[in-house]
């Protein structure tokens, strides 16, 4: 971009060949400064993590790369529960996403927002199920979020009685149970306390909705988010399915090589090196 | 009447943007499937794909391995627009042509134009920043230009809602009357420089009979972009640029009928104008 009329005439004369490759120059490296400023943009944009997406959202970085931004997920959605991001949102434009609070997914049987996607940013696979040998959708098998309990402001967690979100989730009994604990601080009350369970829960946020304190004291996270990870050196020994979890695991990134460690353990126990004074 | 006449293209034009905007507008809001989805990918009836094959090249560079449908829709539109319509996305669908036309319609009234520009951008900008967007999604893993496209963010204002987006259009609408003359449509849009490749051999084009021409030049004072005109009143041919929009503007306010719209004309060489 030049400030002013290109005058050749009035410029020193510079060969023809000259020229072209101060024009070149000059564009690679307005094109090199764009690309480096569009490049930030894009970055800053993909990370705002605190996004909840459609059922059958592939992870994040995948969604975005899939995502054509093209809305016919909301446009199908029946409870206008998913919104397109726009400018002032603040999140990656024009994709596809869900404010609980609001409104929540009310987890359609026949999940109408996900096979209308052209790019397969929405998975189908991931929200369906093999029934008798046939792909069923089942949108109990969604993953948008993870309910998360503050039990601060939850005032069943207070001893206060309410099943707000228990009564409010469509897996009642499965992804949010009630919990009998004794009141302590009076010593002859119960309280009956919501508990979420990872492996049910949908993220569907019909509990966050549905939450009667002022600011929900139970609100949907992104699983990334709301999730910790035991890694591989803590595994269930009870628990065979924990076990297979680990069998990928690259053993050579795992063991620790210290001046010990060189040596078996037995060998090392019965060698008699470094017990005496020299 | 003559002065609609006058105007024939330019009412077609905004009926078939305002037009398909209603009907993307409709589907979310009242539930008609006749064209669903936005500019970036829609399904037509309820069965024809429709994608645009710019995101799709973008989407590629940024690695994401899509379903067939989205490819079917970029071909169906990659080929209407090469074998038939040329560039005619940029004047009879795109909604921020609308902004734009406003602009330079301003521009001219005041004219902005009589006084000394300031900015200059060369023609072959948008060249650069398509390659740039290719280059952009590659590294960032996401389509570089579709993030930011004020097209796509116009287009699903009116649907969804708009948000901030009035910023978006009031920031290229400033540009285009302060700052450079069609800067965003004729200098900086990747998207218009795509079609400007796909649409080199497309068959509906403007064509020029040099005998009826008196030089009065207002179809040069008129056009987009003005460079695809270069062989006004010098010799009969069609306007074979890839360039040119195809909006019909010049045929409009031509008072020689000395241009009007025909089949391309293979039989004169493909002649570069001044790209400035």
């Amino acid at each position: 971009m030049n400030t002013q009329n290109p005058k050749k005439d009035t410029k020193p004369k510079i060969s023809e060949r000259r020229r072209f490759l101060t024009i070149m120059a000059q564009s690679i490296g307005l094109s090199a400064l764009g690309g480096l400023i569009w490049t930030g943009y894009v970055e800053e944009a993909k990370a705002s993590p605190l996004l909840l997406r459609p059922p059958g959202a592939l992870k994040e970085p995948d969604f975005l790369r899939m995502c054509i931004k093209c809305g016919q997920c909301a446009e199908a959605c029946p409870y206008d529960t998913l919104l397109m991001a726009k400018p002032g949102d603040g999140l990656p434009m024009g994709t596809p996403y869900f404010i609980p609070r609001d409104i929540p997914c009310y987890m359609c049987t026949d999940i109408p927002c996900v096979p209308v996607c052209p790019t397969g940013a929405l998975d189908q696979k991931s929200v369906s199920s093999n029934e008798g040998g046939r792909e069923v959708l089942d949108i109990n098998k969604a993953r948008m979020g993870l309910a998360i309990i503050d039990h601060e402001s939850c005032i069943a967690y207070w001893g206060i009685q309410c099943d707000a979100c228990h009564r409010a989730c469509p897996l009642l009994d499965e992804a949010i149970t009630l919990e009998y604990v004794r009141n302590e601080r009076t010593g002859k009350h119960a309280k009956l306390i919501p508990v979420v369970h990872a492996d049910y829960c949908t993220g569907c946020g019909l509990c966050e909705h549905a939450c009667v304190t002022e600011k929900a004291a139970i609100f949907v996270l992104p699983r990334d988010v709301a999730m910790g990870k035991p890694g591989d050196f803590y595994v269930k020994g009870w628990s065979k399915k924990d076990q297979e979890r680990i069998k990928e695991r690259n053993l050579g990134k795992l063991q620790t090589k210290t001046k010990m460690s060189e040596k078996r353990a037995e060998d090392y126990l019965n060698m008699d090196e470094g017990l005496f004074d020299e | 009447m003559s002065r609609i006449l006058k105007m024939r293209y330019l009412i077609l034009r905004r009926i078939t943007q305002i037009g398909l905007l209603f009907l993307y507008f409709s589907a979310n809001a009242y539930g008609w499937k006749i064209l669903t989805g936005t500019l970036s990918s829609s399904t037509l009836f309820q069965t024809i794909p429709l994608a645009d094959p710019f995101a799709i090249l973008q989407m590629l560079s940024a690695g994401a391995l899509m379903g067939v449908n989205v490819f079917i829709g970029a071909a169906i539109v990659t080929l209407f627009y090469g074998i038939i319509g040329g560039r005619a996305f940029c004047s009879w669908v795109c909604p921020v042509n609308m902004v734009t036309d406003l602009a330079n319609w301003l521009r001219r009234k005041l004219l902005l134009d009589k006084a000394e520009r300031k900015v200059w951008v060369s023609r072959n900008a948008r060249y650069w920043v398509l390659v740039l967007s290719l280059i952009v999604s590659a590294i960032t893993g996401l389509a570089a230009f579709e993030l930011v496209s004020p097209i796509t963010i116009f287009n699903r204002g009116v649907i969804f809602g708009m948000g901030m987006t009035g910023g978006v259009l009031l920031a290229i609408f400033l540009f285009d009357l302060f700052g450079v003359k069609n800067g965003w449509c004729g200098h900086i849009c990747p998207l218009g420089g795509f079609y400007s490749l796909i649409g080199r051999f497309s068959l509906i084009r403007v064509r020029h009979n040099q005998p009826n021409c008196t030089l009065c030049m207002k179809c040069k004072e008129v056009c987009p972009e003005s460079e695809v005109l270069f062989m006004i009143g010098k010799k009969s041919t069609t306007v074979n640029m890839g360039e040119c929009v195809n909006c019909a503007r010049c045929i409009e306010v031509c008072d020689d009928d000395a241009l009007g719209f025909s089949i391309r004309d293979f039989a004169t060489t493909e002649a570069k104008g001044d790209n400035r």
